[in-house]
């Protein structure tokens, strides 16, 4: 039975495994620990995941040809091994910023839903098959649901935890439904061989464009496209803030991956419609995340709303359906989650010493702690697009996809958005650079938080800065899919 | 033989079922079990198109299979979510469940 394993095989799932031992190590911890309070768990899961993203890094890379493997369950190409990455390095920063977060961080059992998150997810990037899919996502969600639950002792977080599973199995029920009916029109659950079924068996448009939306529906969820992002907002006020910040960068990177590959992989056959349907999509998206975002007064419903926005941006990368929209797409999302991070970071650290999340107690930041707004100043432009910062050459590129993709009037309410959008981060970064502070206490951060704000600020600079080996990075990624 | 259609109508109509309790029960513990009407529709279409079109192999049961397995977990952690909200604010009413909105 193990004959057929080889060592291709076992290194295309290399990221798994090792997570899998790491969790296995934190969980064992926890047990010998026994209840006791310690920071062990947490410093073994950062450990683990900065090993596994070494391994990751130097032995599972792909080779030039994409490759089917187990069974075809996953695709070993390019594009998986980048997300794999993101998602790693996103979780080992997120791990980071945990340190020191209320009594959660001394908890093990928070680490070991974290990495089987984390799991859940590099296998979401790399399945070509319904069924691995659809495990796969589940992996995902399930600790996020008890994670976004996390503190029981607060009803806002158990409330998020509960919004975010219902809004979650609901959805998830619905996208299984047009699962079951993509698994009927080729009699197969490969990603493949169902573009080839529906193909051969010419299934009428109509039909083929009510599973797409059924499908688009667990989608949609994850990567909170409108109108299905009515949870973001609730389940990221309420959820731990290293959370919100996994939630809103890995977790929606992920969904993204996954609804690239199965539109360009199982939908060749409605090409023009789906993009339509996404272009729509994105348009709705952007509009109500920016115009929403407008009058939040929390900081972290403001970043959800804004996070909202990104998403439309990035479903526009989608919505061209070329080779330079996921280059440029895969060029986002690696922007967007160190920014997103470093935002949220310099959330966590406030948090810390005032002990609210409201944008008006940001008041005077720059006095009392200059380099945690420096931080915040460079997060917000580059999330509004300003160069010389990360954010500005994602935008650029997105919108280039979407022009050659011929989607001019797209890009018209993408600029507009920008606009709305630079609005309300300017408004922040004016009452932290120009109010009065209430107080001239200082706003500490710990070292684990200062250095994972440090490298964050530092990634988005160098992604707006250096072009070239990022560029032909997720070129690479793209070349695999077409 | 029963046609193939009748049960792909069954499955239509009990997920619609489904659906429709999960967007209109107010206790969250009626819209869980709605979601598993859902997801019970969808396992009739699995193994319906199973036996019809692929009896050969044995993709469809495992996928219905999964389904199950899936069910459980996340209904497990769906009733722990519940019982820790109630045990904050002593209802289950999910329109009660509203300290976050806008």
């Amino acid at each position: 039975m193990f004959a057929s394993i080889t060592p291709e095989m076992l290194l295309a799932i290399l990221p798994e495994i090792s997570l899998l031992v790491v969790m296995a190590v934190v969980f064992t911890a926890d047990l010998i620990l026994h209840g006791k309070r310690s920071s062990l768990p947490a410093w073994l899961a950062v450990g683990g995941l900065g090993l596994t993203l070494l391994l990751t890094g130097l032995f599972a890379q792909p080779g030039a040809q994409p490759q089917l493997v187990w069974g075809g369950m996953l695709r070993h190409d390019w594009l998986a091994f980048i997300f794999k990455i993101i998602f790693l390095t996103a979780a080992l920063l997120v791990t980071l910023l945990t340190v020191g977060w209320q009594k959660v961080w001394l908890k093990g059992e928070y680490y070991v839903l974290l990495l089987v998150s984390t799991m859940g997810m590099t296998l979401m990037g790399a399945s070509a098959d319904l069924l691995m899919l659809f495990l796969a996502i589940e992996t995902t969600s399930i600790p996020l649901y008890v994670l976004a639950g996390f503190v029981v002792r607060d009803d806002k977080s158990t409330e998020a935890g509960f919004k975010y599973l219902l809004f979650g199995a609901v959805t998830t029920g619905v996208m299984l439904y047009g699962f079951s009916l993509l698994y009927g029109f080729a009699g197969s659950t490969s990603l493949y061989a169902i573009a080839a079924g529906i193909a051969s068996a010419a299934i009428p448009a109509p039909v083929l464009i009510g599973t797409l939306l059924l499908v688009l529906v667990g989608f949609g969820f994850k990567v909170s496209m409108a109108p299905l992002h009515f949870w973001a907002p609730d389940v990221y006020e309420g959820a731990p803030t290293p959370i919100t910040a996994f939630l809103s960068t890995a977790s929606k990177a992920a969904g993204f991956v996954v609804l690239l590959r199965v539109m360009l992989a199982a939908f060749p056959a409605i090409l023009v419609e789906w993009q339509t349907i996404i272009a729509a999509g994105a348009a709705l998206t952007m509009t109500v995340g920016n115009l929403i975002a407008l009058s939040q007064r929390n900081i972290k419903r403001l970043l959800a709303y804004s996070s909202v926005a990104h998403a439309g941006y990035s479903l526009l990368a989608v919505a061209a359906a070329s080779e330079l929209g996921v280059v440029s797409l895969v060029y986002y999302l690696l922007v967007y989650t160190v920014t997103q991070i470093a935002a949220f970071g310099v959330v966590i650290v406030v948090w810390h010493t005032t002990g609210s999340d409201e944008i008006a107690d940001y008041a005077g930041l720059h006095r009392r702690s200059p380099m945690l707004a420096l931080a915040l100043l460079l997060s917000f432009l580059s999330l509004a697009g300003i160069p010389p910062l990360g954010g500005f050459i994602a935008k650029i590129l997105a919108f280039a996809a979407a022009v050659e993709a011929g989607l001019v009037w797209l890009v018209v309410v993408a600029v507009l958005n920008s606009i709305v959008g630079l609005y309300y981060y300017l408004v922040v970064l004016k009452v932290a650079y120009l109010d009065e502070p209430k107080s001239d206490k200082p706003v500490p951060a710990t070292r684990p938080q200062a250095a994972t704000l440090l490298v964050s600020v530092l990634l988005m600079l160098i992604l707006g800065v250096v072009l070239a080996p990022w560029y032909n990075w997720a070129a690479s990624g793209a070349a695999g899919l077409f | 033989m029963i046609p193939l259609s009748w049960y792909l109508y069954l499955a239509a109509g009990l997920f619609a079922l489904g659906l429709f309790g999960a967007v209109a029960r107010r206790n969250a513990v009626a819209i869980l079990m709605s979601v598993e009407l859902m997801l019970n529709a969808v396992n009739i279409n699995l193994v319906a198109f199973w036996r019809y079109l692929a009896p050969a192999e044995i993709g469809g049961q495992v996928f219905a299979i999964m389904v199950f397995a899936v069910a459980a977990a996340e209904v497990a952690v769906g009733l722990a979510l519940i019982i820790s909200i109630y045990r904050g604010r002593k209802t289950v009413a999910a329109d009660e469940i509203n300290l976050m909105k806008w």
